[in-house]
């Protein structure tokens, strides 16, 4: 038994072999679901389940299987392995590792809305993972757990794999489908959302690797199971990928009700020459970014308190800064990402992230004028609120934050208060 | 109709239609939402974010689903926080949206702000200032000074050949995709597309020559800021120095509402034509206009143009007479050989031209010839297309029948409007010989043989099919029918197929049913409808003549006839063609720009234009000149202006009777809004405050049509290879080969075969070949589509080998 959900190659040598991998159980719930349970039933255990998208928006899975559209057909499910904020690389070691629970969990997604077509559309970089993904919906084509009538059953699916061409926005789910049909990758606007109008406009379930990957054994062990893993408000496990100034950097699975603290000092050993920790990037670059006090370090991990926090646990990519950085080095990082990224389709990210750019790198080589740090919060609030997807307004949160919880790194007084 | 949907905007109560977005539902209401990146005709977006208002909506008690009210009894609005955009929100019942409260005119300013960062500060040298969505915005809302400095401007390419006929300018695009979604959307050619991305989104062409578009001239309306300007505007005159007239398109039978604008040129000290816009008409050319419309517009000011009379001297040359003496020469002749007076008249001359040229024709008992080898005219007035209709209400239940012509090639606009009824749920069924571009839009490709057309309506009508069952049942049934690989006699028979077909289905006499005719020139309905037709046997009709009045038309360079001598010829024309230069007198005439009058559409569409520019040199209109003819032979006829010619045809011309000039100039209010103050909603095409004209009723809708009676003509030619003449949009004749810009895009002079037949005859593209039509041998190149049939040469029109009809042919490379 391994003391892992999701990185049970850690302590199960070759689960990546189907052979062990069906030792330890495997395609178990597959086989069930397709031939004792109604796809109702299996968004029902999901939903149960309190399992809650893994991409970053935390949306409950079994609640979105539950909007697909019944009126149109065909369905399709897609799995984004497009794993491009910065700070995040727990979709690859699953994939890598635990590849077959993976599928799995895409395998029964598609079984519990009805689609007979999956895509995993991976980040082009990921390439030697697709051909990996290929050999093994290959093999489990052959051993007759993915195909035509599955289980003698009239169910048939058939798993695809599909790199993209280089874009982080190819992550974000309307744009990802874009590029899967073959056009610019440039996010839809929304609603309709996926479930509605998805890939090539039918109803289409999106969902991040490690959200596929919890479903198996959800279903093999059932809901309440997987529930008390977590709290009441987050249920299960999450990866969380630990980098920045800590001295052991990695991908670390913990229930959902650890803190900061435990990730950082227990398991990340804490932070390199046991400098001083300063500030905590929750989720990658498109964090609102924390000072690291005894409070946020002491907070339980689950959605509802990163958020009373100012932030969000996001896709789980923790970047931890010490006193060594200087937080407009931080930004300036950031925002360069940003604008590298930004798809120029609509014109407060386009042109907002291209200015901030500009603000943030004169800022970092010491135009610290009081004149640029506020008009780069002005340019940053502008942009809030008024960007076509969520690319844009993440990038401004990384700002707002750094100039109000940090002032003194942007020559301003601090203001006494915990965060700024 | 649809249901109704009441919302709240701005506090003004605005009734609408469900579905309708936002935006549109505050312009209906006079409230301007500014926008870029959309447009009414194309599909929103959501890109520019600049039409970001503020919108709230009620609430349902999730229990019992009724409203939840505020204690006065008004239903609760509840606002998301959050700014959406009016371009891409439907309206919904019990809406409240602000457009111009502080949190919106904030966020309108920073979007703005944001645009400006990027856009050059170069108006005073950019063609778009003064008609520029981008600087009147700036205008109402901008900041008034830059925070972005202005050496820190991102810098891209300027002046930038998208295509042989656009400019790209990148620095100034403001990537709303307007260009992209038109060339997709509406033209279906879908040869732009943003290349890179973030601020460094470019526009680029792909295909090969680039911006491969008959339509690339729209993008330059639709452009909210001077990134695509056209080639020969491009920094020629401002906005501001040019007059507007309206006018018609002359180049083919849709008839196009254009604004000509004209500005004295400082160089000549002459009026011209700066520029051709679009002039709305939702009935024909909605906001667009195809690119030989906008671009062929030089010859109006072409050199080559005849200014002064010219009368054949005792040595045999024409030269300058005085009008006096041109009339004298002319009614002398008349008056001293009354008979045998054959007068023939192309399809450009306007109404009041041909009721005045018959009316001279007529008193002198002489004979009416149309030159045309389409006919048919007199059908489409009996089962035309009913009064009122539109293509651009069709759609589902419809079913349209185009046959023997290459719609996009010969009317453009039609191509079109009916490609876009089809995507409407319109079922198009296309019968050609040869593949052509609206087969891609088609339900149903009825492929036959050339000489198999009228057989091909008959097994329509006859034998089961599902594209016959569909056309019968179809609510409403439309036939276009051109005269591809035809002449006279079989294009005739043709028509009276169609006729029958459209009469059996019970699809003639009503809106949106009937019979429309491809004519090959702008006005060949209204010559129809004037009482001109064309001869079976054009050249015996010539030859038989003792005196000829050729207007509009050009015989012996369309090589119906090899020479004219022996008679007396009077050749009223634009320029010198090869019949003007036998003639003994040589009348010069105004060009369409230079008068106005009225063309009657293949749609039956009557349309008035008017006069854009003074006259060129001594010219006069046609009915000008029949009139003094008239004059001086003691002819009774209206001696005065087109529009008292007018009034004439509307007293006598059956048909004619239900126009007025009142009519004719009516406005009805259109959708969408065009105005000056409206550039940001609906470009730069112009508003039509001068009428959308009127269309005839077809005689059918007064009563029951009899059946036409005919035989199925037998094949003229035999199996060996038949030489087919096909039109070209951008053909050699002299109104587009003097356009400054389209130079690079006309046809070429060669001929296209399939590679079966090039093969076998061992001829590879390029090579240079002899082609032998009877008698008559000329030369040419040859090129290579496997789209032509088998057997089959095409000869595209107006490139030097004259065929008026299919006709047997030899080729035979050129040593």
């Amino acid at each position: 038994m391994s003391k892992y959900v999701l990185l049970r190659h850690r302590d199960i040598p070759d689960i990546k072999e189907l052979k062990v991998y069906q030792d330890q159980g495997g395609f178990k719930a597959f086989k069930q679901a397709v031939t004792s349970l109604d796809p109702g039933q299996v968004t029902e255990i999901v939903k149960a389940s309190g399992l809650r998208g893994r991409g970053g928006a935390g949306f409950p899975t079994g609640v979105k299987w539950s909007f697909m559209d019944q009126n149109s057909w065909p369905h399709y499910v897609v799995a984004n392995a497009d794993e491009s904020e910065p700070g995040t690389f727990k979709d690859r070691e699953i994939i890598e590792g635990n590849p077959l629970q993976f599928l799995e969990g895409v395998a029964i997604g598609s079984y519990a809305v009805g689609a007979q077509a999956a895509y995993i559309y991976l980040r082009g970089e990921f390439w030697q993972l697709a051909e990996f993904l290929d050999g093994k919906i290959n093999e489990l084509e052959k051993a007759g757990l993915l195909g035509e009538n599955l289980f003698g059953t009239e169910y048939s699916l058939k798993i695809h794999t599909h790199l993209g061409a280089g874009a982080y926005i190819c992550g974000e789910e309307t744009a990802l489908l874009e590029s899967l049909e073959g056009k610019r990758g440039q996010p839809r606007l929304r609603p309709p959302f996926p479930p509605s109008y998805g890939l090539y406009g039918k109803p289409t379930v999106v969902n991040n690797v490690e959200t596929f990957t919890n479903i198996p054994l959800i279903l093999e062990n059932g809901a309440d199971w997987y529930r008390n893993l977590g709290t009441e408000d987050s249920a299960g496990v999450k990866v969380f990928s630990l980098s920045g100034r800590v001295k052991k950097p990695g991908n670390y699975e913990l229930p959902f009700g650890s803190t900061y603290r435990e990730l950082i000092f227990e398991h990340g050993g804490g932070i390199i020459n046991d400098a001083q920790i300063k500030a905590i990037m929750p989720a990658g670059a498109s964090s609102s970014i924390l000072r690291a006090s005894d409070e946020v370090l002491d907070t339980p991990l689950e959605y509802a308190s990163i958020r009373k926090l100012g932030s969000d646990v996001g896709s789980g990519s923790v970047i931890v800064i010490d006193e060594t950085i200087s937080m407009d080095w931080v930004i300036k990082k950031t925002i360069d990402f940003f604008q590298h990224e930004s798809c120029g389709k609509c014109t407060p990210c386009r042109e907002g992230t291209y200015w901030m750019s500009h603000l943030t790198r004169q800022i970092h080589s010491g135009k610290k004028t009081e004149e640029q740090i506020q008009l780069l919060y002005d340019v940053a609030t502008n942009i809030q609120g008024k960007c076509l997807c969520a690319l844009g307004e993440f990038s401004v949160m990384g700002v707002l934050t750094s100039i109000d919880r940090f002032p003194q790194d942007f020559g301003r007084e601090p203001k006494g208060s915990d965060q700024g | 109709m649809s249901e109704k949907i009441t919302l709240t905007i701005d506090s003004q109560q605005v009734i609408t239609e469900k579905g309708t977005k936002v935006v549109d539902a505050a312009k209906s209401a006079g409230i301007d939402i500014s926008v870029f990146c959309y447009h009414p005709k194309l599909e929103p977006v959501g890109a520019c974010r600049i039409c970001l208002v503020e919108i709230g909506r009620t609430q349902r008690d999730r229990s019992t689903g009724e409203l939840v009210l505020e204690a006065d009894g008004t239903p609760q609005i509840s606002f998301s926080g959050n700014l959406e955009t009016a371009c891409t929100v439907p309206v919904a019942e019990g809406m409240v949206i602000h457009t111009a409260n502080e949190k919106v005119t904030k966020a309108r300013e920073d979007i703005l702000e944001f645009i400006l960062t990027s856009h050059p500060l170069d108006c005073p040298v950019c063609d778009k200032g003064g008609e520029c969505s981008l600087q009147e915005m700036t205008f109402e809302y901008g900041l008034g000074e830059s925070r972005f400095p202005l050496d820190e401007k991102i810098h891209l390419g300027k002046h930038l050949p998208l295509g042989d006929l656009i400019t790209l300018d990148q620095e100034r695009c403001i990537q709303c995709g307007r260009c992209v979604r038109f060339q997709k959307e509406i033209a279906a050619d879908p040869v732009l597309e943003f290349y890179h991305r973030g601020r460094k989104t470019d526009i680029v062409s792909y295909s090969n020559p680039p911006f491969d578009s008959y339509w690339s001239g729209n993008t330059t309306d639709l452009c909210p800021v001077g990134a695509l300007t056209t080639r020969d505007f491009r920094f020629e005159a401002r906005i501001w120095e040019m007059n507007a007239s309206p006018s018609i398109c002359s180049h083919c039978t849709v008839g196009c509402n254009i604004t000509l604008n004209t500005r004295l040129d400082p160089k000549t000290g002459r009026s011209k034509i700066q520029r051709v816009m679009p002039r709305q008409n939702e009935w024909v050319n909605e906001i667009w206009i195809c690119d030989k419309g906008r671009f062929a517009h030089n010859f109006t000011s072409s050199e080559e143009r005849l200014t002064k009379p010219l009368a054949r001297n005792p040595e045999g040359k024409l030269k300058p007479v005085t009008w006096q003496k041109a009339i004298k020469i002319a009614s002398e002749r008349l008056k001293s050989h009354p008979d045998g007076l054959v007068t023939l008249a192309g399809g450009r001359l306007a109404n009041e031209d041909f009721y005045q040229l018959r009316t001279l024709t007529e008193g002198l008992s002489g004979k009416l010839i149309l030159d045309s080898s389409l006919a048919g005219g007199d059908l489409t007035a009996r089962v035309g297309l009913g009064q009122g209709s539109n293509i651009k209400d069709l759609g589902s239940g419809t079913a349209i029948l185009v046959i023997a012509c290459d719609l996009e090639e010969e009317a453009p606009l039609w191509w079109l409007r009916v490609r876009a009824a089809a995507e409407r749920g319109a079922t198009l069924i296309v019968a050609n010989p040869r593949e052509t571009k609206l087969e891609k839009s088609a339900e149903y490709i009825l492929r036959y043989e050339y000489g198999e057309e009228t057989q091909t309506v008959l097994d329509l009508l006859e034998k089961e099919s599902e594209a016959s069952r569909v056309f019968k049942e179809a609510e409403n049934g439309i036939v276009l029918f051109g005269s591809e690989g035809m002449n006279f006699g079989s294009s005739q028979v043709l028509a009276q197929a169609c006729a029958n077909l459209l009469i059996k289905t019970n699809h003639v006499g009503k809106t949106n049913n009937g019979l429309m005719a491809v004519w090959p020139e702008v006005n060949t309905q209204g010559a129809w409808d004037m009482g001109f037709k064309p001869d079976e046997n054009l050249p015996e009709a010539l030859k038989g003549a003792e005196t000829l009045i050729i207007a509009g038309a050009d015989p012996v360079g369309d090589g119906i006839i090899p020479d004219l001598k022996g008679k007396f010829l009077l050749v009223q024309e634009l320029f010198l063609t090869k019949t003007a230069a036998q003639a003994d007198l040589v009348l010069p005439v105004l060009a369409v720009t230079e008068k106005s009058g009225t063309f009657t559409s293949g749609e039956r569409r009557v349309q008035l234009f008017e006069m854009a520019l003074p006259a060129s040199g001594e010219c006069l209109a046609d009915h000008e000149i029949a009139a003094k003819l008239g004059q001086a032979l003691g002819i009774e006829m209206i001696q005065g202006s087109a529009e008292q010619v007018l009034e004439e045809i509307i007293k006598h011309q059956p048909g004619y009777a239900s126009l007025s000039l009142a009519a004719l100039g009516e406005v009805p209010e259109q959708q969408p809004f065009v105005a000056k103050e409206a550039l940001s909603y609906t470009g730069t095409v112009f508003r039509n405050t001068s009428g959308v004209g009127v269309q005839l009723p077809s005689a059918a809708e007064n009563g029951k049509m009899p059946l036409e009676k005919f035989t199925l003509p037998r094949k003229s030619f035999d199996d060996g290879m038949l030489a087919v003449p096909v039109t070209h949009l951008y053909d050699q004749g002299i109104m587009v080969r003097t356009s400054e810009i389209l130079g690079p895009r006309l046809i070429k002079n060669q001929l296209i075969l399939n590679p079966i037949d090039a093969e076998k005859e061992g001829l590879s593209a390029g090579i240079r070949v002899e082609i032998s039509l009877g008698e008559r041998t000329y030369e040419a190149a040859v090129d290579i589509d496997q789209k032509v049939p088998v057997g089959v040469i095409l000869i595209p029109r107006s490139m030097g080998i004259p065929l008026d009809g299919p006709e047997n042919a030899v080729l035979k490379a050129v040593k």
